[in-house]
């Protein structure tokens, strides 16, 4: 059963195309990795997953329903960076994970004091909560990037949507954060996309790696064709490579 | 060593900062002197000492005719006006810079108007304020909130612009409504530029009721300077300027320290 369905998907900024004829199908609960060369459109096709900007032609449609037509609630996004908000203390922007989507952008009362109690147990679960009171811009990048997928999940996504997350943080830190999200979805079971430079990050963490390139290369105006999904690996057995073969290959029957 | 390299302690920078202060008080005194000895009469350079006299009297001593203290009273006067007119002119700011920086609609209807607006300049309005709004402290306020008004719209809408595309597009998903985006993640973020903006509008708020009060007025700091203008009293005028321009110092400084108390996230950045 497909969740995420991706049809005949165009963008192009003015007369320049930048992703083309993108297919896919995803299901519930799956995580999409996607890697490509700098510039060939990944943050764009998130952009359009996430309905910040429209196709100019094909549709993106979750769980059936009718293309989104602006960012929302039922998608989640975590930047590389400016994800959190820095006016917010730590605490502030877990809360505010579940009280923008108020009249006022608050809680009172003692709705407010459940919040708070739930927002210290999320602290407690993402490993934040001996600096629940301070400002973002005091967190390390690792921290930050936590909280941002903290405040993320917070507010329940269907789908969560992360742009090279990991990309500024050191070795070490990258390999607490992979345990942090894997720990994180078999908790909650939402489904993936995962833009990121790191081959080995991709097929970590990844059901599925989509690879964008262009198919199509002219020398002399490399800008005149987009790309698109050139390889969909199948990532599920131990993060080795190996694409699944489509068609029903009569030799391997033995009937 | 390059002399962009040279760093000072402590007690070099303060005796440095000071030094500027002393040479001007030198060639006050120093002039003031010679002009003096050539003319004991003379008015145009008062002593240093004939100053401190004057101010202390129009600091204590109370009007003959009235039994108030003159100076405080033009104090009193002046920053009622001058608070009111930037007041009124920093909520109206927010407001429109808000609406301009984050709503398409807004900035297509207004933008353009604002930029037009801002080239007129206010003292060449004065006349028509005083004629539609009297020679009373409505006319006086109005010119302060004209004269300010275009730079800290376009000043605030500019810094909604620079906010992170990123920090609306998240708020929007944790399902924030315009709204909500506007009160919980705009408006913080743009309160320390506010103060920022409003330290630059003193400069002219100060200019504008000035001129607002020389032309007429029957107190206020910038009355008294134009009305003693005519007995060259320039002991009464230096005192006055130096009042004011200690006032405005203070009012910068304290915006500051109020910024860096009030927003201590906006300190160390992002
Ligand atoms: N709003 C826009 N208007 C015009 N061109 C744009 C716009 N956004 C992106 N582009 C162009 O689209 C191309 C793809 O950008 P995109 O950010 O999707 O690449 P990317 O694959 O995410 O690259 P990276 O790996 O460096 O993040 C770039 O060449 C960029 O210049
Ligand atoms: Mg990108």
């Amino acid at each position: 059963m497909s969740f995420v369905t991706v049809e005949n998907l165009f963008q192009s900024y003015g007369r320049r195309p930048i992703i083309e004829r993108v297919n896919v199908t995803v299901a519930e609960g799956e995580f999409i990795s996607i890697v490509g060369a700098s510039g060939c459109g990944k943050s764009t096709f998130l952009r359009l997953l996430l309905a910040q900007e429209t196709p100019t032609r094909g549709e993106i449609r979750i769980n059936g329903a009718a293309p989104a037509r602006e960012p929302g609630l039922d998608r989640g996004i975590v930047f590389q960076r400016y994800s959190v908000f820095p006016h917010l203390t730590v605490r502030e922007n877990i809360l505010a994970g579940e009280s923008f989507r108020r009249g006022w952008g608050r809680f009172w009362g003692a709705e407010r004091r459940d919040a708070l109690a739930r927002a210290d147990e999320t602290l407690a679960r993402i490993g934040l909560d001996h600096v629940a009171d301070q400002y973002p811009a005091t967190l390390s990048g690792g921290m930050q990037q936590r909280l941002a997928i903290g405040q993320a999940l917070v507010a329940r996504p269907k789908v969560l949507l992360l742009d090279e997350p990991f990309g500024a943080l050191d070795p070490g830190t990258r390999v607490q954060m992979h345990d942090f999200l894997t720990e994180l979805r078999t908790q909650t079971q939402m489904t993936v996309f995962m833009v990121t430079h790191d081959l080995g990050e991709a097929f970590k963490l990844g059901d599925r790696v989509l690879v964008f390139d262009k198919v199509r290369w002219d020398p002399q105006d490399p800008n005149l064709h987009g790309a698109t999904i050139t390889y969909d690996f199948d990532a599920c057995t131990g993060g080795i490579p190996f694409q699944t073969l489509k068609e029903d290959i009569h030799v391997y029957h033995t009937a | 060593m390059r002399i962009i390299n040279i760093r000072l302690g402590r007690p070099a920078v303060v005796t440095l900062a000071l030094l500027p202060f002393i040479a001007a008080l030198i060639v006050y005194a120093v002039a003031s002197d010679i002009r003096l000895t050539a003319n004991p009469a003379d008015r145009l350079l008062p002593a240093p000492g004939t100053v401190l006299t004057t101010a202390g009297q129009l600091l204590s001593e109370p009007d003959r005719r009235s039994g108030d203290i003159l100076f405080w009273q033009d104090t009193w006067a002046s920053l009622q006006r001058l608070l009111l007119g930037v007041g009124i002119s920093a909520t109206i700011g927010l407001i429109f810079g808000l609406l301009i920086g984050l709503i398409p609609v807004a900035r297509a209807l207004l933008a353009q108007f604002v930029a037009v607006v801002s080239m007129i300049p206010p003292l060449a309005l004065l006349p028509i304020l005083f004629i539609v709004f009297g020679l009373g402290e409505l006319s006086k306020v109005v010119l302060i909130v004209i004269g300010t008004l275009p730079f800290l719209i376009r000043d605030l809408s500019q810094r909604v612009l620079e906010v992170p595309q990123e920090l609306v597009v998240k708020a929007q998903t944790l399902g924030a409504s315009t709204w909500v985006i506007a009160i919980r993640v705009v408006l913080p973020q743009m309160m320390p530029r506010l103060i920022q903006a409003v330290r630059l509008s003193l400069g002219p708020a100060w200019l504008f009721l000035i001129a607002a009060e020389a032309i007429a007025a029957d107190a206020g700091l910038g009355y008294r300077i134009f009305l003693v203008r005519r007995y060259l009293a320039m002991d009464v005028i230096l005192t006055y300027v130096i009042w004011i321009t200690l006032l405005a110092f203070v009012m910068d400084w304290g915006l500051r320290t109020l910024s860096r108390k009030a927003f201590p996230w906006a300190e160390a950045g992002l």
